[in-house]
């Protein structure tokens, strides 16, 4: 069995007094596509968030490629060069182009000569599909371009693992598509991902692994097969019945 | 209106006391020898006044985003400095503080076993600096604080350290907000630069204050004094229109 690239146990975590994860335990392989779904105040971006320490956990263990996440600052900096992450909201630098927004960490946190970044950043642009767009602004862009943007910028990082933050809803729904391609065949090349979505037609497509949240505990977890065949919770059928409607 | 009339009547009344109750604009007409001597005397005094004001300016923009971070601090303790700084500074009237700077400063040097002698010009461009500082500390504040959240948590994600955050990502976009409260902070710099007068520099009040001692003709050579403050006022409204065009704070994001 492969070393886990992330590993959680019995992670706690309280916002003053509210209890926001109770206990949670996640595991994901290297090379390992974990979903999380489930209703909204649940704590899927909160665990998200705390894999790579945009919030701090209170209690349990956070292990990123074998490094445990502390407060020490070299561990947080070691496990952000890991980890990269995609946002709802895109999050994309809006004074500059988007090469710029793609070479920005190579260069400043990476250390790589202009050059060598720009030609990465045009190497990850043609991935996501749109390397024509490499002068304009985010502005300029749609809803899908910017998500894609965002995807390459996180991989000109070249992080051993992907964190996808409900990726694709705060797009039109013709935009959703063109996001969810380019996460299928990063997921096809072997990328270790975890993605907060309720895109169920892609988590069957993609995932190792699903996992179902509901009041800051994870409720159901299992295969894609046993998850959407037969859920024991009956949260989680009852979600999962709401969600597959549409 | 009757108001102000009331008011001014005696105004015009004490200011003109030591001349005639008609105008005597001749003082200042440039037509004649003599107005034109006392125009060149007046207009001579704008070097000092743009000069005090551009370095104190400068000073108070970089000394302000000093003060302006730790109130941005997770930490109360950062953040208190900051309110301190602020509360305290901006408090102090500008007359006192001036005072302070130019003769208070060299006292406490001195008995710190320093020499630093501090000049009228040091003095006002210090007393400029500091006093205005706390102001555009809290326009930083308020203009980094506008920029939303996911941009520093995207800047983190990509590995980027606090201060290249700041450099890169949150300052560049936090400054075509903030530039329009920061001009209107560089005009009155500008014409708090006046007090400068008071401890003996050689600016465009000061000559003012000169010729209406040996003139007589207060009125119409403040009324001039006014006008070489509006062109100046003017100068730099048009030099932060062409800045905000070329940074594009004009346009929405
Ligand atoms: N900074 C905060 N302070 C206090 N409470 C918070 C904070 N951030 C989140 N919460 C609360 O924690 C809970 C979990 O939030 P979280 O954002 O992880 O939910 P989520 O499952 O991602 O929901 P959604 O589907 O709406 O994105 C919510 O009830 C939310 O109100
Ligand atoms: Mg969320």
């Amino acid at each position: 069995m492969p070393a886990a690239a992330i590993e959680l146990r019995s992670v706690n975590k309280w916002y003053d007094t509210f209890h926001v994860l109770k206990d949670i335990d996640l595991s994901v392989g290297s090379g390992e596509k974990t979903v999380i779904c489930g209703p909204s105040g649940s704590g899927k971006s909160t665990v998200v968030r705390c894999i790579n320490r945009l919030e701090e956990h209170q209690s349990g263990s956070i292990k990123v490629d074998g490094v445990e996440l502390t407060n020490n600052p070299q561990s947080v900096a070691a496990i952000r060069s890991e980890v990269g992450m995609v946002f709802q909201q895109f999050n994309l630098f809006p004074h500059l182009s988007v090469l710029e927004n793609l070479t920005l960490g190579p260069i400043k946190a990476r250390g790589l000569s202009r050059q060598a970044a720009e030609e990465r950043a045009m190497h990850y642009l043609e991935r996501v599909k749109i390397p024509e767009q490499a002068k304009k602004r985010p502005g300029q862009l749609s809803g899908g371009q910017q998500q894609r943007v965002a995807i390459a910028r996180s991989l000109c990082m070249e992080p051993k693992v992907l964190l996808f933050d409900e990726p694709t809803s705060a797009l039109d729904p013709e935009m959703i598509s063109e996001v969810l391609d380019v996460m299928v065949e990063l997921a096809e090349d072997g990328m270790t991902m975890v993605v907060v979505t309720h895109e169920m037609g892609f988590a069957r497509r993609v995932a190792d692994q699903m996992i179902f949240m509901d009041g800051g505990e994870i409720v159901e977890r299992g295969t894609p097969e046993e998850f959407f065949g037969a859920p024991r919770s009956v949260r989680c059928q009852k979600f999962l019945s709401q969600i597959l409607q549409h | 209106m009757k108001k102000l009339f009331v008011m001014l009547v005696p105004l015009l009344f004490l200011t003109g006391c030591s001349s005639s109750s008609t105008w005597g604009w001749y003082v200042i007409n440039p037509m004649t020898a003599s107005g034109w001597t006392n125009v060149k005397f007046l207009i001579s005094g704008m070097g000092d006044t743009i000069v005090i004001s551009l370095i104190a300016a400068v000073i108070s923009i970089a000394l302000g985003l000093v003060v302006a971070l730790p109130g941005l601090a997770k930490h109360r303790g950062w953040r208190l400095l900051n309110r301190i700084y602020v509360e305290f500074v901006r408090s102090i009237p500008l007359l006192p503080m001036l005072f302070w700077v130019f003769y208070g400063l060299p006292i406490i040097f001195r008995e710190m076993g320093l020499d630093i002698p501090i000049d009228p010009f040091w003095g006002a461009v210090i007393t400029l600096a500091l006093s205005d500082s706390a102001f555009t500390a809290e326009i930083f504040r308020a203009g980094i604080q506008s920029i939303a959240r996911g941009q520093t948590e995207a800047a983190q994600t990509i590995g980027l350290n606090y201060l290249q955050t700041m450099r890169y990502v949150i300052l560049p976009q936090a400054i075509r907000r903030i530039l329009p409260p920061l001009a209107n902070q560089f005009i009155y710099i500008v014409k708090m630069s006046a007090f400068a007068s008071v401890i003996g520099m050689q600016e465009l009040t000061r000559r003012a204050n000169e010729l209406v001692v040996t003139e007589y003709r207060p009125l119409e050579i403040y009324s001039l004094l006014i006008l070489e403050y509006l062109v100046l006022v003017l100068v730099i409204s048009a030099g932060v229109r062409w800045l905000e065009r070329r940074l594009g704070s004009d346009e929405r994001n």
